[in-house]
């Protein structure tokens, strides 16, 4: 019986999901073992770019245990992997200079090998170690050719082409703002700087692998796909659609626990794609499942931008114009979103917080003999803060002014409706200086410069570093998107089921994988429904019980997938009262939904609870004329505008002159994500998310030997990944700024601890290095050995 | 070639013949069917495979079955008595010291561990003790929480 509970929205209701976690009861793909299956192995490049002159497979497929062999040359009939962002000027997308070239990438190449770990051949056999061992015997002659990985050397003259339809090995060209209002504002800065800003690669590392179990079912026609996905729908959509033009609705994509995503899991893999084709053949599920090693080299990788950024400042620290110039790799492929991030969710972002007088920005998307390069955790916002954020530091030191005062003197000025940038977008809200403000208090900042000042006396080199960030996030109205070149609508789905009992079951299009929705999500629904948190369920990630879907990634399950609840819940709750209302002989407009019941306004004793008005519209015995039996409702939510998360980071950092070593010793984060609905899970993100930035500016990134071509940082021995003693507590703290753009307030969480927390990192590293004369660092991450490098030749020149 | 071999996990014997090659950690999952235990890389580096082995914690994918002959081992599934969560589970759920999940059976092994060898850890010595354990979702903020927490309820049964 539903009894009214205390509102839950903003408490941190411990996790729905964590005792399956915690007993070792999680199911993830891994897990999964099926009658009959058999196991995939594929057989990779070892060149990063080399032709391939023949495949021979026979010791192969005469290995004991093996079942079939597949090339790219069965795969009859199978199409490249979709890349679902077009720049194209016939299109009308804006800001395209130079159209997209979109060069087929097979599930498994046939002709060419664009990168080290692309995929050739699949050996599938009856346990793993046999598949593992006949892969081996696959033979393919190559006939390597020179490659080329690094960013800035794509375009030179005279580079190996990677795709023979793209010239110069130039993707896209694509612009942003006003060219000549930014010259102008040049002509009349009386301080400008200018400075190299390398945005290194980076690689996801959700700790789960990728995995994916394929089952065919010749009775039923239909395939049944388990896989590690953010968003099985957008999977089983690419996939029939697309690649193997098969019928959607005899395909059912299934993405259980779910180890992690930080964007790599978005993408449709070559993997998964071969692994269904190939079920259907050999008539038996085929499990594959990603060793780290093949992550490291097929796991769509992150950021790698190489910009020129130039900042005009008037004498007193106005912020006249920003011109970008942007080169992003884009790997040897297109991956799914790939062409949206370096373009829409990074030159988008080049306002930031502040008024600038113009804006200009130009990207490059270029084609490299590396993994292919789309979103991971922030996708294009890091970048655009992390040049933002550096830029004003550089202008701050430039003009001899502290840096949050530099930030104070530009912020745009507190507001609630609409912003109208100069990169396009349109910030919904925002106190800028409000976050900031809080954060000097809580990081009491004065106190810190005294003691700076002491420390650097002692000769310790002790910094602080800023960041006051923006991104944008729930993503995303499908007009403006299909406008910009997405070939998605980016609403959510929400349907709500109350059952008979006064049970409710709630299916949504987003997925978690970390994210707590079986938790958030019921303190929605049991705060609107006002019933008890233990009557509700979430489920999720499964194609065959969720209408539809858009998934997980630009922190949108909360602000989109969490409204298209909402919406379900005011229709569940219009149609309770029109049975309410049949059965206490009063108007619907009469009743009121209060505390678990449906009463007659101000008349308590007037009242019928939400249970049993569950029960009668199952047994709609004594119902209102002309009303559908039944108490479930779908909703489409899809937003007006994105959300615009902001706030301000800070950091303190000690080097070790005699070595280099960075630690961290102290991170303040004051975000502004609109309305918390459990601040124990966004505290939780932010955490993760601080960490990842943190590992961006001092330990991680993807190194590829540039004569080679070989992925230097391969396994976990060699890429660096943060660990418990390389990190603090953070603290963290939050000023809250409601969106108008949904009813929820909810802007979106999961991201900006990544976006925030590069640039407040290596901005802490350069204010503490500059007794030195440092004054900017070019390339991250900041090793001891490059942050050595720095203090032995600025020492020497100094 | 296979071998015989023979161990308690979680208190059930397991009896087998399996090939020499076969790691432990796959031995407990493809074998005996125990998924708890996860497989993060193939490095020993991320320590999602870590267990208990005559009250040791060892990553379970640095052994092959064939070592573990005779040998009482405990995963994560066979932490919790009599439907009782082990305090350290209690803690990661607590202090949320878990988001995806994937991790979190081999940090609360390895914590298990921690809190054997220091009953009352400091924080330096916690994130010391956590280094063959990595995770990509709490920045190890409540992980470390969480074995702060796990060690005063350990400390107040005592």
């Amino acid at each position: 019986m539903a009894t009214a509970t205390e509102r839950l929205f903003g408490k941190s209701v411990k996790r729905r999901e964590d005792p399956r976690f915690i007993t070792g009861r999680g199911k993830y793909v891994d897990d999964l073992k099926l009658p009959g299956m058999t196991y995939a192995a594929f057989v990779r490049s070892p060149h990063a770019h080399a032709r391939i002159k023949s495949i021979d497979v026979a010791a192969a497929k005469a290995h004991p245990g093996v079942i079939a062999v597949f090339t790219g040359k069965d795969m009859t009939g199978v199409n490249s992997l979709p890349c679902g962002w077009d720049l194209r000027k016939a299109k009308n997308i804006p800001g395209v200079v130079q159209d997209l070239v979109m060069p087929p990438h097979m599930p498994l190449t046939s002709d060419v090998a664009r990168h080290v770990g692309d995929p050739v051949a699949v050996v599938i056999a009856d346990t793993q170690a046999a598949a593992t061992d006949a892969a081996e015997k696959v033979s393919v002659a190559w006939e390597p050719l020179a490659a080329v990985t690094a960013t800035e050397k794509a375009t030179a003259p005279g580079t190996v082409q990677v795709h023979a339809d793209a010239p110069g090995n130039v993707a896209f060209k694509w612009a942003l703002g006003d060219g000549a209002a930014t010259d102008a504002a040049f002509k009349t800065a009386a301080v400008t700087v200018k400075k190299r800003i390398v945005n290194q690669r980076l690689v996801a590392n959700a700790m789960e692998p990728r995995a994916c179990v394929a089952r065919f079912d010749e009775a039923t026609d239909e395939l049944t796909l388990w896989v590690t996905s953010q968003n099985p729908h957008v999977h089983r959509l690419l996939m029939c659609a697309f690649v193997l033009g098969i019928p959607e609705h005899k395909v059912r994509v299934i993405a259980p626990d779910v180890g992690g995503g930080f964007g790599s899991k978005i993408f449709l893999y070559n993997e998964e794609v071969v692994c269904s084709w190939a079920a259907r053949r050999v008539k038996r599920p085929i499990r594959w499942t990603s060793s780290r090693r093949e992550a490291y080299m097929t796991d769509a990788h992150g950021r790698d931008h190489v910009t020129d950024a130039e900042l005009a400042l008037s004498s007193d620290g106005k912020i006249l114009g920003l011109r970008v110039k942007t080169t992003a790799n884009l790997g040897a492929y297109l991956s799914t979103f790939a062409p949206a991030v370096p373009t829409f969710l990074y030159g988008t972002l080049l306002n930031g917080v502040y008024g600038i007088g113009a804006i200009h920005v130009e990207v490059t998307g270029v084609f490299t003999n590396t993994t292919a390069v789309d979103a991971y955790r922030g996708a294009g916002r890091p970048e655009a803060c992390y040049v933002v954020e550096r830029m004003v530091d550089a202008g701050a030191a430039a003009l001899k002014m502290d840096p949050a005062e530099l930030r104070k003197k530009n912020f745009i000025p507190k507001f609630s409706g609409a912003f109208q940038t100069h990169v396009a977008v349109v910030y919904d809200s925002g106190n800028y200086a409000g976050a900031l403000d809080k954060l000097l208090s809580v990081f009491d900042y004065k106190k810190f410069r005294t003691e700076q000042e002491a420390a650097r006396k002692a000769g310790r080199l002790l910094g602080v570093g800023f960041s006051t960030y923006i991104e944008a996030c729930s993503i995303a109205p499908s007009k403006v998107v299909g406008a910009l070149g997405a070939g998605a609508g980016l609403y959510e789905s929400g349907k709500v089921r109350v059952h008979p009992t006064g049970m409710v079951t709630v299916y949504t299009g987003s997925h978690a994988h970390g994210q707590g929705h079986e938790t958030t999500f019921a303190q929605l629904v049991a705060d609107e429904l006002q019933i008890p948190i233990e009557q509700v369920e979430i489920v999720h990630g499964d194609t065959g019980s969720v209408p539809f879907g858009m998934g997980t990634y630009g922190s949108r399950s909360a602000s989109v997938g969490g409204t298209a609840i909402h919406m379900s819940l005011d229709k569940i709750k219009e149609k309770g009262k029109k049975i309410a209302a049949h059965l206490l002989e009063a108007s619907p407009k009469d009743v009121e939904y209060v505390n678990g019941q449906f009463q007659v306004m101000g008349v308590p004793s007037k009242a019928i609870p939400f249970g049993a008005v569950a029960l009668t519209a199952y047994v709609p015995h004594n119902y209102p004329e002309g009303l559908e039996p039944g108490l479930e409702e779908t909703s489409f939510y899809d937003p007006s505008n994105f959300c615009f998360p902001f706030g301000a980071h800070a950091c303190v950092v000690e080097i070790e002159r005699e070595t280099g070593q960075v630690k961290l010793l102290r991170y303040v984060a004051v975000d502004d994500v609109g309305n918390v609905i459990n601040p124990m899970i966004v505290d939780g993100m932010v955490h993760g998310g601080i960490a990842q930035g943190v590992g961006q500016a001092l330990w991680e990134g993807a190194v590829y030997d540039d004569r080679s071509g070989q992925l230097v940082t391969g396994t976990m021995m060699d890429y660096a990944m943060p660990k418990a003693d390389m990190l603090p507590f953070y603290e963290t703290d939050r000023t809250v700024t409601p969106t108008p753009v949904n009813p929820l307030g909810i802007k979106g969480a999961g991201e900006t601890g990544t976006i925030a927390a590069t640039p407040a990192v290596v901005n802490a590293v350069v204010d503490a290095l500059s007794p030195l004369g440092v004054d900017h660092i070019e390339a991250m991450p900041l090793t001891a050995a490059r942050v050595w490098d720095l203090i032995n030749t600025r020492s020497k020149k100094g | 070639m296979k071998l015989p071999v023979k161990m308690t996990i979680n208190g059930q014997s397991h009896s087998h013949e399996v090939e020499p090659r076969l790691l432990l950690v796959h031995y407990i999952r493809e074998t005996v069917g125990l998924t708890g235990t996860h497989v993060g890389c193939d490095t020993s580096q991320c320590g999602a495979c870590t267990v208990l082995i005559n009250g040791q914690a060892v990553k379970s994918c640095t052994l092959f079955a064939v070592q573990m002959d005779g040998a009482n081992i405990t995963t994560i599934e066979g932490l919790a008595k009599n439907g009782d969560l082990h305090p350290i589970q209690q803690g990661f759920w607590e202090k949320h010291g878990l988001q995806c999940g994937f991790c979190t059976p081999g940090m609360i092994m390895a914590a298990h561990q921690i809190l054997e060898r220091y009953p009352k850890p400091t924080e330096d010595q916690i994130r010391h003790q956590l280094e063959g354990n990595l995770c990509r979702c709490t920045g190890y903020h409540n992980i470390v929480k969480a074995i702060q927490w796990a060690s005063e309820q350990m400390a107040g049964k005592k």
